[in-house]
């Protein structure tokens, strides 16, 4: 008995959409970005195997643990990133409905993304190192920069939905199509928050090589650096599933095959979207990041909630 | 919050080459900083003095990877004043074409870099994309793409033909037409504008004060160009205008490089049409007169300065050179400070420096606290000592 109903809970964790689904459309979702990046740039850009190829290089490669450094915490922390972000992707809707649906699932996918960043913040500052330490300090700021009107701009339409699960505002802008193109200044906001998020350009800031070398991440070396790669990889993906399921309907009630297309295509055309702001611009200085996300991001999703509020009352 | 004390460099992704910027942060702002050279001495001056006068063309050249035909033609001008070798008006305008060539190419090259420090790698590979235009320009008038070799005493080795002419002319149209782009991207482009405005600011009388030489100080509003304020070579003939700008930030140091590339454009056009007829060089005899002569040299970083004496042999006595990074250093620290740990990179790589050419080595006695200097014997003895606690031992060879 208790067999029967863990077996599909370590399929659904471990396989599919968990851990291995993940990993691997995450290094491809990664190539997707570099080629696409590398093209816009006027490059050739690397062959579609070379994420996974550098994944199993760093799995091959010697780790190095500072004498200075917490060493459980600095061996453990990627494990806890990964685990996070393979979590996150459970209530939310990749090929029909989640596995996992509750209300209150989309407060918990967001705490659950916060978590690689936390881990960021700890890696860097158990270090020891002063890139690092600088490094981690940034991350910390950056979070509160972002973190707020990513989830300000998510409020907007569970609002208009009136549900906090995920599948739910899905379902329900799935059936109310016109109602997404009232959401466009909110998703704005999320793709822009995800880029500070994911520490993508302009919002790179936390690793800026210019400055301090491997930020966060200098001291790490071999398969924990590979795995803090492939948390970031994988929280690219589900980033890019959380705001196709809040804004984009979903999988526009297709389920099954169709239903995992649609997430496909989906998803592809959100990292598309991040590659050209990664291209189109240089990195900023953190207190103008700050800056923008308060004076620019926060107000504008507010006034989105403001105006789904009144939406809401027109409809009824 | 402590300060934190960082070092950058020498061995840094924000360097391209070895030079150390120890930093005192309090957060993210810089309290303190310090410039720390000579991890890339190459001894070059004590090495010409063991070459002919024509070999440490050669030499020289290798000073520096960007701006090798400033150094060379900076050199050679002093062992032709020496000389007393009267250069064909041909060879001086070739000269003039391989220097304004050699400045658009460092220019395109330097915009990339900033681009790169300040994040933006699209710009970096645009820039260095077009770059290449020019530098096959170089290569077909000079055969190399880097160090052209191309100077020799008493004028140029190699003759510029009517396809050249029409081939470069060709690709300074493409050229000019993608820094039209470069301009608007420059002063528009809203993260460009947000990380060099304000950053790196040099007022105008500490630029005089501290001897900034180059783009560093024309973004300074001085008036400081060698082409203008004694011309060599061809300048004299040539209308181009002297860029400057006000604003003493990064963000008019690259205003002015970037219109300084429309100039050179206009430069490179202008010595096309002139090229006099005639020949290319005059022969010079390999031992020169005693004497000393200076030279100065716009190069694309700033002002270069070379020092010959001659004792009347084929071999300099001694060689000085003064490469425009070494000027520029003072004002980098005084532009470090007070300002945030992001901008750094910015702020060196708007001087465009050249560690390796301007490198000085000096001898740091930690436990007195004291800077000394070498003499030939001691270094040499030095040198045997080192070398016998690593097992090979001179004195008995």
């Amino acid at each position: 008995m208790i067999i029967d109903s863990m077996l599909p809970a370590l399929v659904y964790i471990l396989i599919f959409p968990g851990f291995l689904f993940l990993a691997a459309y995450g290094l491809f979702l990664q190539w997707v970005d570099r080629k696409l990046g590398a093209v816009m740039q006027n490059r050739v850009g690397p062959p579609w195997y070379q994420p996974a190829a550098d994944f199993i290089k760093l799995l091959a490669k010697e780790v190095i643990v500072p004498d200075a450094c917490d060493t459980v915490m600095f061996k453990v922390l990627p494990y806890f990133a990964l685990a996070a972000v393979v979590t996150a992707v459970l209530p939310l809707p990749v090929w029909t409905d989640a596995v996992y649906s509750f209300q209150g699932d989309l407060v918990v996918v967001i705490y659950l993304l916060t978590i690689p960043t936390v881990t960021f913040f700890l890696a860097g500052w158990s270090a020891v190192s002063p890139y690092a330490v600088i490094g981690s300090m940034r991350v910390l700021t950056q979070l509160f920069a972002y973190e707020v009107p990513m989830m300000l701009s998510l409020i907007g339409p569970a609002i208009l939905a009136g549900t906090w699960n995920i599948n739910e505002i899905a379902g329900f802008f799935a059936a109310h199509k016109a109602l997404m193109a009232a959401q466009i200044p909110a998703l704005f906001v999320a793709l822009i928050a995800l880029q500070g998020k994911l520490e993508r350009v302009p919002f790179d800031i936390p690793h800026a090589k210019n400055e301090i070398v491997g930020g966060q991440f200098t001291e790490y070396s071999g398969r924990l650096l590979g795995f803090f790669y492939l948390a970031v990889d994988m929280e690219m993906v589900v980033g890019a599933a959380l705001v196709n399921a809040v804004f984009l309907g979903g999988t526009l009630g297709a389920s099954g095959a169709a239903g995992l297309a649609v997430f496909l295509a989906k998803t592809l055309a959100i990292v598309f979207l991040l590659t050209l702001v990664k291209v189109l611009m240089g990195r900023v200085r953190i207190d103008q990041m700050i800056r923008f996300c308060w004076q620019v991001l926060a107000p504008l999703s507010m006034a989105q909630i403001l105006f789904d509020i009144f939406l809401k009352f027109r409809l009824q | 919050m402590s300060k934190i004390t960082i070092p950058l460099g020498p061995q840094h992704p924000a360097l391209k080459e070895p030079v150390n910027f120890t930093l005192v942060l309090e957060g993210e702002q810089i309290s303190g900083s310090a410039v720390n050279l000579g991890y890339n001495h190459r001894g070059i001056e004590k090495a010409a003095e063991d070459r002919t006068f024509l070999q440490d063309i050669y030499l020289i050249e290798r000073v520096c990877g960007i701006c090798s035909h400033s150094h060379t033609t900076c050199y050679i001008t002093c062992v032709e004043e020496l000389a007393k070798a009267e250069v064909p008006e041909r060879a001086k305008a070739i000269r003039t074409l391989v220097g304004e060539l050699e400045r658009v190419h460092s220019h395109l090259l330097w915009l990339g870099i900033a681009g790169y420090e300040m994040g933006f790698e699209t710009l970096f590979m645009y820039t260095w994309r077009d770059r290449e235009q020019v530098l096959d320009c170089l290569e077909l008038v000079s055969g190399n793409r880097v160090h052209y070799g191309i100077n020799t005493i008493g004028g140029v080795r190699r003759d510029i033909t009517p396809g050249q002419k029409a081939e470069i002319l060709k690709r300074v149209a493409i050229l000019e037409e993608r820094t039209k782009y470069y301009v608007k991207l420059g002063t528009e482009e809203a993260t460009v504008l947000a990380r060099t405005r304000n950053v790196g600011l040099l007022p105008h009388d500490v630029a005089l004060e501290r001897g900034a030489v180059g783009p560093t100080a024309r973004a300074s509003a001085v008036k400081r160009d060698v082409r203008k304020d004694e011309p060599y070579l061809i300048y004299d003939k040539l209308d181009f205008n002297l860029i400057t700008h006000n604003t003493n930030d990064v963000f008019g140091r690259l205003v002015v490089r970037v219109l300084e590339l429309v100039e050179s454009y206009k430069i490179i056009r202008q010595v096309l049409d002139y090229l006099p007829e005639g020949p290319i060089a005059v022969k010079v005899p390999a031992k020169i007169a005693p004497g000393e002569a200076v030279n100065r040299y716009e190069a694309p970083r700033g002002e270069d300065f070379h020092y010959l004496k001659s004792n009347g042999t084929d071999k300099p006595e001694r060689v000085k050179v003064r490469a425009p990074t070494m000027a520029n250093y003072p004002s980098v620290s005084y532009m470090l400070d007070g300002g945030y740990l992001a901008d750094v990179p910015m702020v060196i790589a708007a001087i465009d420096p050249c560690m390796s050419c301007t490198d000085r080595a000096m001898v740091y006695d930690n436990k007195a606290g004291k800077v000394r200097v070498y003499g030939w014997d001691e270094l040499r003895k030095y040198g045997i000592e080192h070398y016998k606690k690593r097992g090979v031992d001179f004195t008995k060879l």
